[in-house]
Parts: structure tokens; C-alpha cells; sequence
């Protein structure tokens, strides 16, 4: 951790201690992390996501515990968790609901780093171990979204995993592999129950590496400047303990008005009907977090191509802190940039709203036919790369930014910050 | 300029989630003509609850009619003396005494081993039982259906978009009860062709209760009951929501004021 501790053990007890495992001077110390003192609600998703992350393997710890991986029992004993077992009314659309929440603090927290160019020198790494959470927090949903064996669960695992089937050369193989044979069956819901019980624990190791780089390079901030003196910071504790608490609470009052009253509006009517390989749902639509890459993989006619840019629309996040070749940190000082962020976060909400819908349905009703939804989701899929490049690197070189303030404090008093 | 930034975010954020509100339920329904007609059911909304003597009517409909090709694979019938479904009685906090639902788990028969010979047996069924399955396999439910498999009943409104308001429309959406082939029109059934022939008719049953039995009176009872199959936890999900809501707000507030307390000697 950065910086000298400030930690003086008052009792006898505490010295002994510090002397042999100095875990109280780390706890201190770590909550004590200087903070800039212009953080605004937008930080507090991170603490949000720690108690997603938290909610999720709690609930999940029961829930595994009543649930069984068997083609022929699976979906039969999710519906006795929400019957039969106590509280499991309460756990599972915890659960499931949990994972949406998840999904919506982590879009939230990465177009938050986009915003005030979180990932530039020298927090490339931090966004990247993001990158990669992020990543396992996918696979995670999707081998979760399978496991209570409806119709979209079978049928979602189908389409995701035939992915790797359209990999040249090695593509079947690895399919079979995958799946423990040549079609989705028991194999698959025990390995795909196996790995979900598994990726959450790392994706806790990739959250203690985020949190102690965070710690090492310090939080960015909305203006993008580092702090230079001790007036820019405040101790993490109790300012920004507080700040998140209460962050955290308005958190949950949304997430209780869909566990308690909307607890279905997130997932679909079929994933109710137990998975049938012989029934073909007329609509196959993964959950929405997945829908804007779903959008994008579909743009294509290619199925190669299209998983191609699928993935490529997340490899891209990498090498965003290279791909953005301004100095300058924040948005807020790059008033071209900034409108080119906007439209991208609207494309992004576009692709959701293209993945939501038949390729060629028609989206726009402009013309002689409308705009169906697959050249919709063509230009805005265009659009999402573009950003990444040329927009961004260009934008880096030609764009005159605002004058930065000459340091947070001031921000602060002028109330700029 | 906060202040626009932030505006910016919240206008995206509501007209995309706007936007997803429309699309996914349009898209959904299967792009028939069929139109689902908004029922104003008493289940409806944060504070509704289950109407009981319809669901206990709803029972006696899906006894009578339903139950001849529709099963309820998941209850038992314990459940409908549960806190919440339609037959709880508070003299009897364990359904399994409750003696309405001893009665009605009589009516069934179910299959046992028997425990001398090790012979399967039939036996009249206990509140511990599973509601038995109609047909032995889908290739019996299809072949003796027209080959269509009758879907499970105990999950059917969760299991179909527009829920309740969807089951009582195909219940209620025949035009007339003649068949083509052994397929019936119905406005309400995707792509409003059907092989389930019109269940309900005018005083096809005799209710307990004495209501008449008109189809719709019936078809709004078996909807309720359904629904309650369904969603059985629904009432007590709603009450503690509620409390959760409460405490939840008030807890907001306090944080809001420590926030604002340890914050007060510190300009931002």
C-alpha cells in the first residue's frame, strides 16, 4: 500500500499483536486510504459491487445446497426452493435478480472509468484486471442462467456454446469437449453447476488484485488530476464509508423493488418451461446484459465473423488505456470527446435494444420497407468500434482541451469539482 | 457542468430503459394478431393478494375439467392448506391436518408400492402426495391430445407471457367450438390456432359455493387459482417487501444525515 502508516497501537494488547501480525495497522491503514476529496456518487459503485459480489456467493451457498445438477431433477428443484424450502422464496429471486444488479453496478462502474478516463497512466492495469472481472462475471451469468434448466437456459447454452463449434479446425472438438459430448446434456449442467460454484471465488482474487492496485496508484477522480497536497484528500474512512453507505442503500431500495415486486421482469416467460432439446423456442434472447454483444454477433451474416467481432467488442476494452492517446484524464475537459462518449453509451443502449429483437423486424419505419434491426444494429455495432478506432486516438491528437485546474482543492473552492 | 454530465447519463438511462420496457413484451408476445386484454385482478400491484373463495372455486374447475389432460406437476397436496393458498385454515398450521385437504387429497388416486408384496398398487392419495401426472410419458399426453402435449398447469402463468391476464384470455378467447381438423380458433392463442378444445361452458360444473358457473365466472376462477399455483409466495413476498422498503428508506435517511454530519466542516 502507498504511504507511511499512521497507525500508533494504544493498548498493551494491540502492541503485542501489531508486533507479531500487524492485521489491526493493515485494516487501519487500508481504511484510511487518502482519498480525492471530489468523489462523486458514481465512485460509489465499487463498494456497491463488493456487496453484489457478497450477496451473490451468500445466496448462491444456500441455494446450492437445495438445488440439484441433474437434467432430470434441475428445474423440478429450483421450483421446490421457491415452494418448499425455507426462505428460498427470498434466496433465489435474490439470485437471480442479484445478478442483474450485478451486471448494471459493473456498466455503471467501467462507463464511470470511461467517462473520467479512469484506465489512463498509471492505472492501465487496474482497468485491465477490471476488464478481466468483468470477463468471469460474464461466464459466470451464463453458466448460472443455465443451471435452472428452462427452455431459455437449454437453449442460450446451445447458442453460446455452439460459439466454439464455428472455430476453424479445432472448433468441433473443443465443442465436444466443452459440453462432455456432442450435445447439451447431463454432462454439461454438472460441469456448468461445477464451474459457476467456482468463478466467483476468482473473480474475488481478481477483486483483491483490483482493490490493491487502486490502493497502490490511488482513485482518479472526476476532474483527472492527482492529488498533490494533503488538502486534496480525505481519509476513505469515515468520508467515504459514509458517502457509499448511504449509496449503497438507495442500491438496495432498487434491488428490493424487483426482488419483492418485479422478481420476473428481468428474465423471460420461458425460461418456466422445463428445457425441451425437442422444442425450439421462437425466440432465442439471452439475459439483457448479454444483449448488446448478442446484437453485435448477429450484425454479421457470417457466424465466424460475427463471434469474431462478438469477442473483439470486449478484447477492445484491453486496450483502451493505449487506444486513448489524450493526456488528458476527464471528459469533462474534452468537449468533443465527451459528445463522442455520450453517442457510444447510446449505441451501446441501441445494440441492447437491437439484441432484444428479430434481425429483421423492422426497427425504424423510415422508407419504403423501415430499418430492420440487423442494419440498426450493423451501424451502431460500426459505431462501437469506431469509438475505440479512429475516434478516440485521433480525438487524443486534434482535440483542444479545456484548461485543467491547478489542482483539486481549487477545483473544489471554485466549485468546479 | 456535473450537473450536465449527470442529466445526460439519467436521460439515457430512462429512455433506453424506456425503450427495453416496450420492446422486450411486443417482441415477446409472438407477433400475432392476438390481443391480450388487461384484467384488473386483486393479485395485481404491490399490495394485492390472492382472492381466496375464488381460488377455491378456481380448484373445484381445475378438478372437474382441467384435470382430465392438465397436471400440477409441482404440488403437492399439503399445498393448498399452506399459509396463503386457497384451503389454509389457521386451526391447522400444519396443512397436513387440515381436514378440507385431507379430504380432497382422497378424491385422488395415486400410485404406491405395496409395502407387503412390493406389488404396485393404487391408493387414494394423502396431503404428503404429489398431485399424480394425467398421462405416463409426452408420447401419451400427445397421442391421446391430437399430438399436442397438454403443458403443466402449476407454473403455467409465470411459464407465458401476459401471466394471468393471457390464461384467462385463451380461456375466454374461442369464437365458436367447432374444429377444423382438431384445431380450434382462439383469439388469444399465438398464431390463434389450437388443438385444445373449448374446456368451459355455461354451468358445466355446479360450484360449492353456489356461484354460477357461468365460462367466465370459471375462467377467471381457475386463472386466480393458477396464479396463486404459481406465484404461492407471492403474498408474503409483497408483505415483506414492504417492511424491507420501510426499513430500507428509513436507514437511507439516517445514512444520509451521518453522511452529511461527517461531512460538514469539509467544503465539496
Amino acid at each position: 500500500m502507498s504511504g507511511h502508516s499512521t497507525y500508533e497501537p494504544k493498548y498493551a494488547a494491540e502492541r503485542w499483536l501489531d508486533k507479531r501480525l500487524p492485521i489491526v495497522r493493515f485494516g487501519v491503514d487500508f481504511m484510511g486510504f487518502p482519498s480525492p476529496r471530489n468523489l462523486n456518487y458514481w465512485y460509489a459503485f465499487g463498494g456497491i459491487l463488493t456487496l453484489c459480489l457478497m450477496a451473490q456467493i451468500i445466496t448462491g451457498i444456500i441455494l446450492a445446497m437445495h438445488y440439484t445438477p441433474d437434467v432430470d431433477l434441475a428445474f423440478d428443484s429450483v421450483q421446490r426452493i421457491r415452494r418448499d424450502v425455507p426462505f428460498g422464496w427470498l434466496l433465489q429471486p435474490m439470485h437471480a435478480v442479484g445478478a442483474s444488479m450485478f451486471f448494471l453496478a459493473v456498466y455503471i462502474h467501467m462507463f464511470r472509468g470511461m467517462f473520467y478516463g479512469s484506465y489512463k497512466n498509471p492505472r492501465e492495469l487496474l482497468w485491465i484486471i477490471g476488464c478481466l472481472i468483468y470477463l468471469v462475471m460474464m461466464a459466470t451469468g451464463f453458466l448460472g442462467y443455465t443451471l435452472p434448466w428452462g427452455q431459455m437456459s437449454f437453449w442460450g447454452a446451445t447458442v453460446i456454446t455452439g460459439f466454439f463449434g464455428a472455430i476453424p479446425v479445432v472448433g468441433e472438438s473443443l465443442q465436444q469437449w466443452l459440453l462432455g459430448g456432442y450435445s447439451i446434456g447431463n454432462p454439461t449442467l454438472q460441469r456448468f453447476f461445477s464451474l459457476h460454484y467456482l468463478l466467483p471465488f476468482i473473480i474475488c482474487a481478481l477483486v483483491g488484485l483490483h482493490v490493491w492496485a487502486v490502493h497502490h496508484v490511488g482513485q482518479n477522480n472526476p476532474i483527472g488530476i492527482e492529488p498533490k497536497s494533503k488538502s486534496d484528500t480525505l481519509p476513505f474512512h469515515p468520508f467515504y464509508t459514509m458517502k457509499d453507505a448511504f449509496a449503497i442503500a438507495v442500491f438496495l431500495l432498487i434491488f428490493a423493488l424487483f426482488v419483492f415486486y418485479l422478481p420476473d421482469a428481468l428474465g423471460h416467460a420461458d425460461n418456466y418451461q422445463r428445457a425441451n432439446p425437442m422444442v425450439t423456442p421462437p425466440h432465442i434472447v439471452p439475459e439483457w446484459y448479454f444483449l448488446p454483444f448478442y446484437a453485435i454477433l448477429r450484425a454479421v451474416p457470417d457466424k465466424l465473423m460475427g463471434i469474431m467481432l462478438m469477442f473483439g467488442a470486449i478484447a477492445v476494452l484491453f486496450v483502451l488505456p493505449w487506444l486513448d492517446t489524450a493526456k488528458v484524464r476527464s471528459m469533462r475537459f474534452r468537449p468533443i470527446t465527451r459528445w463522442f462518449f455520450i453517442i457510444f453509451l447510446v449505441m451501446g443502449f441501441i445494440l441492447g435494444w437491437c439484441g432484444a429483437n428479430s434481425p429483421d423486424d423492422i426497427a425504424i419505419p423510415i422508407g419504403e420497407h423501415g430499418m430492420s434491426f440487423k442494419w440498426v444494429s450493423r451501424i451502431a455495432t460500426l459505431y462501437y468500434f469506431a469509438y475505440f478506432f479512429p475516434i478516440l486516438p485521433i480525438m487524443g491528437w486534434i482535440e483542444k482541451t479545456k484548461p485543467l485546474p491547478d489542482s483539486i482543492t481549487k477545483a473544489v473552492l471554485s466549485g468546479d469539482a | 457542468m456535473l450537473k450536465t454530465i449527470t442529466k445526460a447519463f439519467a436521460t439515457v438511462a430512462i429512455a433506453s430503459t424506456s425503450l427495453f420496457a416496450i420492446s422486450i413484451p411486443a417482441k415477446a408476445a409472438g407477433g400475432g394478431e392476438h390481443k391480450i386484454e388487461k384484467q384488473n385482478w386483486g393479485f395485481n400491484g404491490p399490495f394485492g393478494t390472492y382472492n381466496r373463495p375464488a381460488m377455491q372455486r378456481g380448484y373445484q374447475v381445475y378438478k372437474e375439467v382441467c384435470s382430465s389432460c392438465h397436471a400440477l406437476e409441482h404440488l403437492s397436496f399439503r399445498h393448498l392448506g399452506d399459509k396463503g393458498g386457497p384451503f389454509y385454515d389457521a386451526e391447522f398450521p400444519n396443512p397436513n391436518d387440515n381436514p378440507v385437504v385431507k379430504a380432497f387429497a382422497k378424491d385422488w388416486t395415486v400410485e404406491r408400492i405395496d409395502q407387503d408384496s412390493g406389488d404396485p398398487m393404487d391408493d387414494t392419495g394423502i396431503p404428503a402426495d404429489k398431485f399424480p401426472d394425467i398421462f405416463p410419458n409426452a408420447i401419451a399426453a400427445a397421442a391421446s391430445n391430437g399430438g399436442a402435449v397438454p403443458p403443466d398447469l402449476s407454473i403455467i402463468i409465470p411459464a407465458r407471457t401476459g401471466g394471468a391476464d393471457y390464461i384467462f384470455a385463451l380461456l375466454t378467447g374461442y369464437d365458436s367450438d367447432e374444429s377444423h381438423d382438431g384445431v380450434y380458433h382462439n383469439a388469444a392463442f399465438p398464431g390463434g390456432a389450437i388443438k385444445m378444445a373449448p374446456p368451459l361452458f355455461d354451468d358445466l360444473i355446479e360450484y360449492a359455493d353456489g356461484t354460477k358457473a357461468t365460462s367466465e365466472q370459471m375462467a377467471r376462477d381457475v386463472t386466480e387459482f393458477l396464479a396463486w399455483s404459481g406465484d404461492p409466495k407471492m403474498e408474503v413476498r409483497k408483505t415483506v417487501g414492504f417492511a424491507t422498503f420501510l426499513f430500507l428508506f428509513i436507514f437511507a435517511l439516517l445514512l444520509f444525515m451521518t453522511y452529511k454530519e461527517v461531512w460538514k466542516d469539509v467544503e465539496h
